[in-house]
């Protein structure tokens, strides 16, 4: 199975790991992954807070282009990217106007024939006879508190590949690489990314709640599906132990590392060395 | 020759602030047939009318013209006007002046005008072909069908019957009572529900004007007003009633158990069960789905144990046809399936978040906690428990528009009992609005707060379990702050809706029901009990959400409604129905089907043309006592021989031809 790849902006970058994961996790179930020649900035954030028509315009052209390279789906492992292109590719469906006005600005018309899909939603659709064939290295019934944060399955009628309120693909995911998946409230509350800069201590409470509830559900780690999120809860536990006194130690890995682990990949494939709190499963 | 009198109405400014009245008069006086024309401020007012009548008599008038506000609402007053004047009812036409114009054209006045002097001419061209009407008679048959034994089908039931007719009351479930009969206690007073629903359900047992049907369905309904046939469909109940004492031994020793509807899930009942202890009629009917016996063939506990041989596992269902000449809907209310809905609430599966239904079953001293405030989850008596409102209500998004009506009122009952059954206790009440508009509503809210209830303005965003207890998230829209509070039970007061199976009650009455669901009333102001068929009337939550004492009002308005029909021997029906001109009707029946009341069908006449030998012809006929007068046969007539009596081809051509030449 081939897809087309659009990796974005932060796993070139703070979320590096996500990428080896993703391609690593990938090459191991024969998935063949083409990245976008000349792709650019999704327009996550700051685009679509400032203007609409840039923010589609920027995630057109990434379509357009995938399109033209004509290698299936775009799927896309970063939750924001995901939404940015998957929300473009909707409004572009649904109003002409504003499809021709896109493709005049970008030179690229996108005609709706690839579609969007998040690594996630790839991955949970695969055979489970297939997935569970790679696993050579159980995790054990090791707890893990399956996070997808805000933007991964919602909204429904951009997203819709899981349910929006208790959303479940990552859960089964883990389960097949034997972790237990705890069940607990906080699988789509933010974690405040976003206002890390502008607004630092809130911030920093809604992650030391996340970890909290997180802890008390009795995993051993979280596991997520977004850049941000990821760096979000990971480098921000010693800042947080030492604004609440508290101890976390909770590793935060990206469900492509889990998985990858349970596949028996290399920690250095995975990238499982740049995380700031370190995951050992057994230790 | 029509002497045609037009009055404009200036229905004080609705129309008059508009359009210049005088000068409508003025220049529709000059209208052919006209003999008179003048305004007056409210024309439907005791000088109006006078004004009509005085008219009508000094200038020999023989047709009227009222231009005023649609027709819905004030037609028939002034064919009333048209009687007391000596003149038949049937020769007034309405210019609707004020919904098509005024309203509608208030920023252009000049146009407006024009329009309404088009609508006043047209009016006066049809007015100048209207041919005296009368209706027939037909006969009624004084019994009525009760669809329903809640408290809105007892109530009407009872008062139809103490008025002197025969009630035919048909409940679907096996025992009267409705929801009423699962409530604890009531606001705003706080009596006990059972103290006041059961001794009713009792009355209506034993009226010996009221036939009672449980454990039954209204199949199909005929006819039309003053003569319906209902075929009524009574359920198996694997249970000879007229051999059965109600003592009970089978329901003890019966070994299935089954999560209870009437406890709403709270607690269990057996396979061969009454739902409560009060039940009416007090005798079990077997549950086939779940009952050991129908599933394996073997058990037969009931029978073998039954003292009088009751137990009858080969019972099959009958149909019984009644004859009726009215029929009071009182199909009720269920509550919006929020678990399918609310993902952040948990889509059901916390045992700990329940619904006020099921709530009410666990205070109430006959349910399945003896009145002990107990969560299902382990039976601990809760410490902190959280009411959420508008669950379904008010939520577009999710669930209906409008606003449940009862919610405010019974989650701040709830909350008081919570208060007073478990001492210590913190409650929490989340709230978009408190909206309490009754008797004595106000002030009980005002006790609940007084005595502790906490409501805290805002929604409730998730509710999440965390280890043993419920965390409940949502927003202080007062103190702009997001609120979280540690809940053991979390009562949602969920959205009312038209009970299950309302929309095959709607077809079967041929009524309508509203964008919701319930069923439409013919007015919403002036005519709330009655319907668009002619014989169909409203009680109870079917028509709205509304609590016991608008219900009993509501049940005891159709109850009035029903008698005076009841009380006539004969009926006069509408004559603006169609009517066949048998020598242009070719028999073809095209608008046999078209006929949305089927009030056609085909009849044959013998006729003799010249000196032709007599022959016989088949043509349409309508049944006017099943004619709404819609038109669509006439429509379909291809060769003009069906028309409808007051809209007539000549008419509405003469009409177009003013409206549009
Ligand atoms: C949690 C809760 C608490 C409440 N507390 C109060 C309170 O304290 N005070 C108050 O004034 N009001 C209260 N109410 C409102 C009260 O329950 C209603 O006002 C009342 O039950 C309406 O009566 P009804 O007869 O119209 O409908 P229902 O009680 O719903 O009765 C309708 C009956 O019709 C039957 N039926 C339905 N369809 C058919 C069919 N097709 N054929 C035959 N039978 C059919 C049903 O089985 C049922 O028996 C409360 C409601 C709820 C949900
Ligand atoms: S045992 Fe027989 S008589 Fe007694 S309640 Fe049951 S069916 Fe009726
Ligand atoms: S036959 Fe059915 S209803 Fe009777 S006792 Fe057995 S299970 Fe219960």
């Amino acid at each position: 199975m081939n897809y087309t790849y659009y990796a974005g902006c932060s796993l070139h970058a703070t979320g590096r790991e996500f990428d080896l994961s993703a391609r690593a996790v990938c090459g191991r179930l024969g998935i063949g992954l083409a990245e976008i020649p000349d792709w650019n900035c999704c327009g996550a954030s700051p685009a679509h807070s400032t203007s609409h028509l840039l923010a589609v315009a920027l995630s057109a052209r990434n379509l357009a282009l995938a399109e033209a390279q004509g290698a299936g789906d775009i799927v896309v492992p970063c939750a924001a990217c995901y939404q940015r292109l998957a929300v473009a590719r909707k409004e572009l469906g649904e109003d002409p106007g504003l499809r021709e006005q896109v493709a005049r600005i970008t030179g690229r018309d996108y005609a709706g024939r690839a579609g969007v899909r998040s690594l996630l939603e790839v991955l949970g659709g695969l055979d489970t006879e297939h997935l569970k064939a790679q696993v050579t290295r159980p995790l054990g019934g090791l707890k893990a508190a399956c996070y997808y944060g805000c933007l991964l399955v919602r909204p429904p009628a951009v997203t819709g590949f899981d349910d929006p309120e208790d959303p479940r693909s990552m859960d089964d995911l883990v389960r097949l690489a034997g972790a237990e998946p705890v069940p607990w409230g906080y699988k789509t509350e933010c974690c405040g990314a976003a206002h890390g800069v502008a607004n630092e201590p809130v911030t920093l409470k809604l992650v030391r709640d996340i970890l909290e509830v997180a802890r008390r559900a009795g995993a051993d780690c979280l596991v997520c599906a977004c850049p941000l999120c990821q760096n979000n809860l990971d480098a921000r536990q010693e800042h947080v132990n030492r604004v609440f006194g508290t101890d976390f130690g909770l590793p935060v890995l990206y469900f492509t590392q889990l998985l990858g682990w349970a596949f028996g990949l290399s920690d250095r494939d995975l990238g499982l060395d740049k995380l700031f709190v370190k995951f050992r499963p057994g230790v | 020759m029509p002497r045609t009198g037009v009055f404009v109405c200036w229905c004080g400014s609705n129309i008059g602030g508009v359009v210049d009245c005088p000068g409508l008069a003025a220049e529709a006086a000059r209208l052919p047939g006209v003999v008179i024309s003048v305004d007056e401020k409210y024309m439907c007012s005791a000088p109006g009318q006078n004004k009509i009548i005085e008219a009508v008599r000094e200038h020999r008038l023989n047709r009227v013209v009222v231009a005023s506000c649609s027709p819905r609402l004030h037609e028939e007053t002034f064919r009333k006007v048209l009687a007391r004047a000596g003149l038949n009812p049937y020769l007034v036409e309405m210019a609707n002046i004020r919904e098509h114009c005024t309203w509608v054209h208030g920023p252009e006045p000049e146009r407006a005008r024009v329009k309404a002097l088009s609508l006043i001419r047209r009016a006066a061209a049809k007015a100048n072909r209207l041919q005296p009407l009368s209706g027939s008679r037909i006969p009624v048959t004084r019994r009525c069908l009760v669809i329903g034994g809640g408290i809105a089908g007892l109530q009407a039931a009872l008062d139809v019957a103490d008025a002197g007719h025969e009630v035919v009351l048909v409940e679907r479930e096996p025992t009267l009572g409705g929801n009423m009969a699962k409530l604890d206690k009531t606001f705003p007073t706080l009596d006990c529900s059972a103290c006041i629903n059961t001794p009713k359900m009792v009355s209506a047992a034993s009226h010996p004007n009221i036939r009672l049907y449980t454990w039954a369905e209204v199949e199909s309904l005929t006819g039309y007003i003053g003569n319906f046939e209902a075929a009524i469909r009574q359920k198996a109940r694997y249970v000879d009633h007229e051999k059965c004492t109600g003592c009970g031994i089978c329901w003890e020793k019966c070994p299935t158990r089954v999560p209870s509807e009437f406890d709403a899930g709270m607690g269990d009942r057996k396979a061969i069960y009454i739902p409560f202890p009060q039940a009416v009629p007090n005798k079990p009917v077997i549950d086939r789905e779940h009952c050991r016996y129908f599933k394996t063939g073997k058990c037969r506990i009931c029978q073998k144990l039954c003292p009088t041989g009751a137990v009858d596992y080969e019972q099959e269902e009958e149909t019984a046809v009644e004859k009726v000449g009215a029929v009071v809907a009182a199909t009720g209310f269920s509550l919006f399936d929020w678990a399918g809905a609310y993902g952040e609430y948990g889509y059901g599966k916390y045992p700990d978040v329940i619904t006020g239904l099921q709530f009410e079953r666990l205070v109430n001293a006959a349910g399945p906690t003896g009145g002990k405030v107990r969560r299902p989850s382990d039976g601990a008596v809760p410490q902190t428990v959280v009411f959420v409102k508008c669950v379904g209500s008010r939520d577009e998004a999710k669930g209906r528009a409008y606003c449940s009506r009862i919610c405010c009122m019974y989650t701040a009952k709830h909350a008081l009992q919570v208060l007073e059954k478990v001492p210590g206790a913190r409650v929490f009440v989340f709230y978009m609005d408190v909206r309490t508009a009754g008797k004595g509503y106000e002030e009980f809210y005002q006790r609940a707060v007084r005595e502790g209830a906490v409501y805290v303005r805002g929604r409730v965003s998730k509710i999440y379990r965390d280890g043993g207890r419920l965390v409940v998230k949502g927003a202080d829209t007062l103190l702009g702050r997001p609120v979280e509070v540690d809940a053991d039970l979390v009562v949602l007061a969920t959205a009312v809706e038209p009970a299950a199976g309302a929309a095959a009650v709607v077809r079967l009455l041929g009524v309508n029901a509203d964008q919701d669901g319930f069923f439409q009333e013919a007015h919403p102001k002036l005519r709330p009990v009655e319907t668009h068929t002619g014989g169909v009337f409203l009680a109870g939550a079917c028509q709205a959400p509304r609590d016991i004492p608008d219900t009993v009002a509501q049940a005891g308005g159709a109850a009035a409604k029903v008698a005076g029909l009841l009380s006539r021997p004969e009926l006069v029906t509408s004559p603006m129905v169609s009517s066949v001109n048998e020598a242009l009707c070719s028999g073809c029946l095209l608008c046999v089907p078209v006929c949305p009341y089927r009030a056609l069908e085909a009849g044959v006449i013998t006729e003799r043309i010249n000196h032709h030998p007599a022959r016989e012809r088949v043509v349409v006929k309508v049944n006017t006592g099943l004619c709404q007068g819609c038109g669509a046969c006439n429509a379909a007539c291809r060769s003009g021989a069906v028309e409808v009596r007051g809209f007539t081809n000549e008419q509405i051509l003469a009409e177009l031809e003013a409206l549009c030449l």
